[in-house]
């Protein structure tokens, strides 16, 4: 594989500066006194950071074009092992009362928000944002996990009910969730995008294997660590960072997997969409258009457009008498 | 005590029928560019009943182009108020001429004439009257402040419920300020060319609703045809599968209701008559030819030996044959392909292990009939517990437990139906909540209304019909 590119440049300073993890002033002889301690991205899989099970991994730069760091390359083992992770949290993750959901998704927002500093550096680095603008987009970010900690209780209200049926029957809908759903996440828009298209997900009571920006991935693995720390069930998120193209068609295509939210899958969503087809997966084609980066996802109340393409509707009858 | 009934037949004279039955397009017949034909039958008694024409690309591409010129000049710009009249206009003239309606589908399809006058037809008028209601209430649909409509939809309809899967259809996308050009399945299309005449009756605006008739090759130039914005089918997961795939990339918007293997679970505490009648009806309504079928027998074992013996007893007791005979249960299978169909699969069962019992049942000699069969000793494994026959063959499963239950009712691809038979409600409610069906019959089956959304999970296909849900798969 070619994906490894052994870079001369001395990029990782500039990375490790900007997330404030740089070694100390460095003595006459270019030795640092002190040697910063390096993040291995991995992918976080079943509640576990492993590396990928191909050993692959692939560099990641800057927006200007410097090296941060290798990210793994996830496998099609590494996809299949993800969506049976999100299998098994299905059941427990469902069935969490809409309370508990909401309390771990504001535990989301929480922890982020701690964490401001690291993920406002890493935005800057990787999308070459302004200090201001990366603020902006951690903020952002860190509402939106508020925003659909607060859907959790609240969506089976607005989308469900009784319904009138002429005759003498309890009759009621009550929507639920489809169950393992596969998000590509936006190419463009690594922060605050792929928290726009995760936490809906979750928020609904479903599990998600979601494949990560391929070129701006190691916001998505920082994000990761954030929900291991905040009491999400393993296995209700597992990320994956590589190719779209590598890893996409076996999910697009995974009889176990129930949806697909194809917001940065790009040139291939057509055909992810078709292999959609084969098992009756539920589709969300791409949208917003790609393109306008995180900008595109500030909107403070997307309401349930991200939720109910992953939400089925159940109705239950029952005969009214004594 | 065996009690002999006198033949109590509906009279057929309600029914006019042509000779021949030419496209609706544009608010008028007019024959097919190919002037190709087929032939329907009775299949009861396998005499032809009419030939109605074979729409053509030539056809399609001039009934796509009415809707959208009806869309765009007149349908799309009309207030939501108007067009709800012109739908309770055609709910009342249904209603009106509800009689000529259930013969004239209880001929085309087989079913007794019960099921068309007291379940079909009744159900069309009130779908119609429901989102005739809806047309001027789309703002608190909780759909946006101002939904619009989607443009031309395509829609494929089955044969299990001719006129009833054609309501469910029209009556949303025209609510919503949609045109349809909508394709009745083959073997049904009479009571779809009454529906047009019923349009001209109602004065709807030409090429609002557009009818082209034919097989499997005009429903495929419909749904593919570019100037589709909105493609609604129902029928075989197969031909499901087909269809999303066309439709991938197209931008059109999709729904689909296709099979299922619906499970119907009776606990030991179950009232025990009352289930018995839930399973027959679950099975036995409409022979079977019933996506959401309760095909699928899952009985506690505590219980098997006393709930086995009095389903037979039921069963024996229903009458099969003639589909105007107003005491008729059990009409006939609709074609010669399905009935086909339904005996491969259940002599299947019998090679892979299954008991196999039907009651003593005379068959009529011209027609296509199937006798009600029930298979026991049937596992997981076996073709008959996994695939739809859609036929009124019931396979019969065993559970020990809750949990058990609820794993076999689960363990299949499709997810449309469910039923629970118990008297205990925390039992019911805990049941319901882990069955992933989109309809679970509790203590009850095969009860449906214009109010109560109907879908399926899984690969029973996506999207609801009916009630404000309906609605959602018409706007954007």
């Amino acid at each position: 594989m070619a994906e490894r590119r052994s870079t001369g440049k001395a990029g990782r300073g500039a990375a490790e500066a900007a997330e404030g993890r740089g070694g100390s002033a460095a003595p006459a002889s270019g030795v640092p006194a002190r040697l910063a301690v390096r993040k291995t991205y991995k992918l976080y899989v079943g509640g576990a950071f492993p590396r990928s099970e191909s050993g692959r991994s692939y560099p990641v730069t800057s927006s200007s074009g410097e090296h941060l760091a290798n990210a793994s390359l996830a496998s099609r083992k590494d996809a299949r092992d993800a969506v049976t992770a999100a299998r098994k949290a299905f059941g427990g993750w469902s069935s969490r009362t809409a309370y508990n959901r909401g309390q771990v998704l504001y535990r989301v927002a929480e922890v982020l928000e701690g964490r401001r500093e690291q993920f406002a550096a890493q935005a800057a680095a990787a999308q070459g944002l302004s200090r201001a603008d990366a603020d902006r987009v951690v903020s952002a970010a860190v509402d939106r996990w508020v925003y659909y900690a607060g859907w959790t209780d609240k969506f089976a209200q607005v989308l469900g009910g009784a319904n009138p049926v002429a005759g003498p029957f309890y009759n009621h809908s009550a929507p639920e969730p489809t169950g393992v759903v596969a998000v590509f996440a936006p190419q463009d828009a690594p922060l605050l995008g792929l928290t726009s298209v995760i936490a809906p997900v979750v928020a609904t009571g479903n599990t998600a294997v979601v494949v990560a920006s391929e070129t701006a991935p190691l916001a998505a693995v920082d994000l990761a660590e954030v929900l291991a720390t905040s009491d999400l069930p393993g296995g209700v998120v597992n990320l994956l960072t590589g190719r779209v193209g590598e890893i996409g068609p076996h999910l697009a295509s995974h009889a176990d997997v129930n949806a697909l939210d194809l917001a940065g899958s790009g040139e291939l969503a057509v055909e992810f969409e078709r292999a959609a087809a084969t098992t009756l997966t539920r589709v969300l084609r791409p949208r917003p258009a790609p393109g306008g980066g995180e900008d595109a996802w500030l909107d403070p109340d997307p309401g349930t457009s991200r939720m109910t393409p992953f939400l089925e509707t159940k109705t239950v009858w029952h005969p009214v008498g004594v | 005590m065996i009690f002999e009934y006198a033949p109590a037949p509906e009279s057929r004279s309600v029914v006019a029928l042509r000779e021949t039955y030419d496209l609706f397009v544009d608010g008028g017949f007019s024959p097919a560019e190919g002037g190709e034909y087929l032939t329907t039958l009775n299949p009861a008694d396998e005499t032809p009943l009419a030939r109605v024409a074979v729409a053509g690309p030539a056809d399609v591409d001039r009934a796509v182009a009415a809707a959208r010129r009806a869309q765009e000049t007149v349908w799309g710009r009309m207030s939501g108020a108007e067009r709800g009249k012109y739908l309770f206009r055609i709910a009342r003239i249904v209603q009106e001429r509800s009689r000529e309606l259930a013969v004239l589908e209880s001929l085309d399809n087989g079913k007794p004439i019960k099921e068309t006058r007291d379940v079909d037809v009744p159900l069309v008028a009130a779908h119609f009257f429901y989102y005739a209601g809806w047309a001027d209430k789309l703002a608190h649909a909780g759909l946006g402040p101002d939904p619009k409509p989607l443009g031309v939809a395509a829609q494929v309809i089955p044969w299990n419920f001719p006129l009833l899967m054609l309501a469910w259809k029209v009556a949303p996308a025209l609510a919503t300020g949609n045109t349809v050009v909508l394709k009745p399945a083959e073997t049904t299309p009479l009571t779809a060319m009454v529906f047009a005449q019923i349009c001209q009756e109602a004065e709807l605006p030409p090429g609002v609703v557009n009818i082209l008739t034919g097989a499997g090759e005009t429903g495929q130039a419909l749904v593919e045809h570019p100037g589709a914005d909105k493609v609604a089918f129902t029928g075989s997961t197969g031909v499901g599968r087909r269809i999303a795939r066309s439709v991938a990339g197209t931008g059109k918007r999709l729904t689909l209701e296709l099979g299922g293997k619906g499970a119907n679970i009776v606990y030991d505490d179950a009232a025990i008559d009352q289930a018995v009648e839930g399973v027959v009806s679950g099975i036995f309504f409409n022979q079977g030819h019933v996506c959401c079928a309760g095909s699928r027998l899952l009985v506690q074992e505590s219980v098997a030996e006393e709930f086995l013996p009095l389903l037979k007893a039921r069963i024996s007791k229903l009458r099969l044959g003639d589909p105007l005979d107003k005491n008729t249960d059990i009409g006939a299978i609709n074609s010669a392909a399905q009935l086909e169909r339904i005996r491969e699969i259940t002599d299947t069962g019998e090679a892979e292990g299954a008991e196999r019992w039907s009651p003593a049942c005379d068959l009529p000699e011209n027609g296509y009939w199937f006798a009600p069969t029930v298979l026991t000793g049937v596992s997981q494994a076996h073709r008959v517990a996994r695939e739809e026959i859609f036929g009124p063959v019931l396979s019969v499963l065993t559970f020990r437990t809750p949990e058990e239950a609820v794993e076999k009712a689960n363990n299949t691809p499709y997810g449309l139906s469910a039923g629970v038979w118990t008297e205990k409600g925390s039992r019911m409610l805990w049941t319901a909540e882990r069955l992933r069906a989109g309809v679970v019959w509790s203590n009850t089956f095969n009860k449906f209304d214009p109010t109560s959304p109907f879908g399926g999970y899984k690969e029973s296909g996506y999207g609801r019909e009916g009630g404000r849900h309906g609605l959602e798969a018409y706007l954007g």
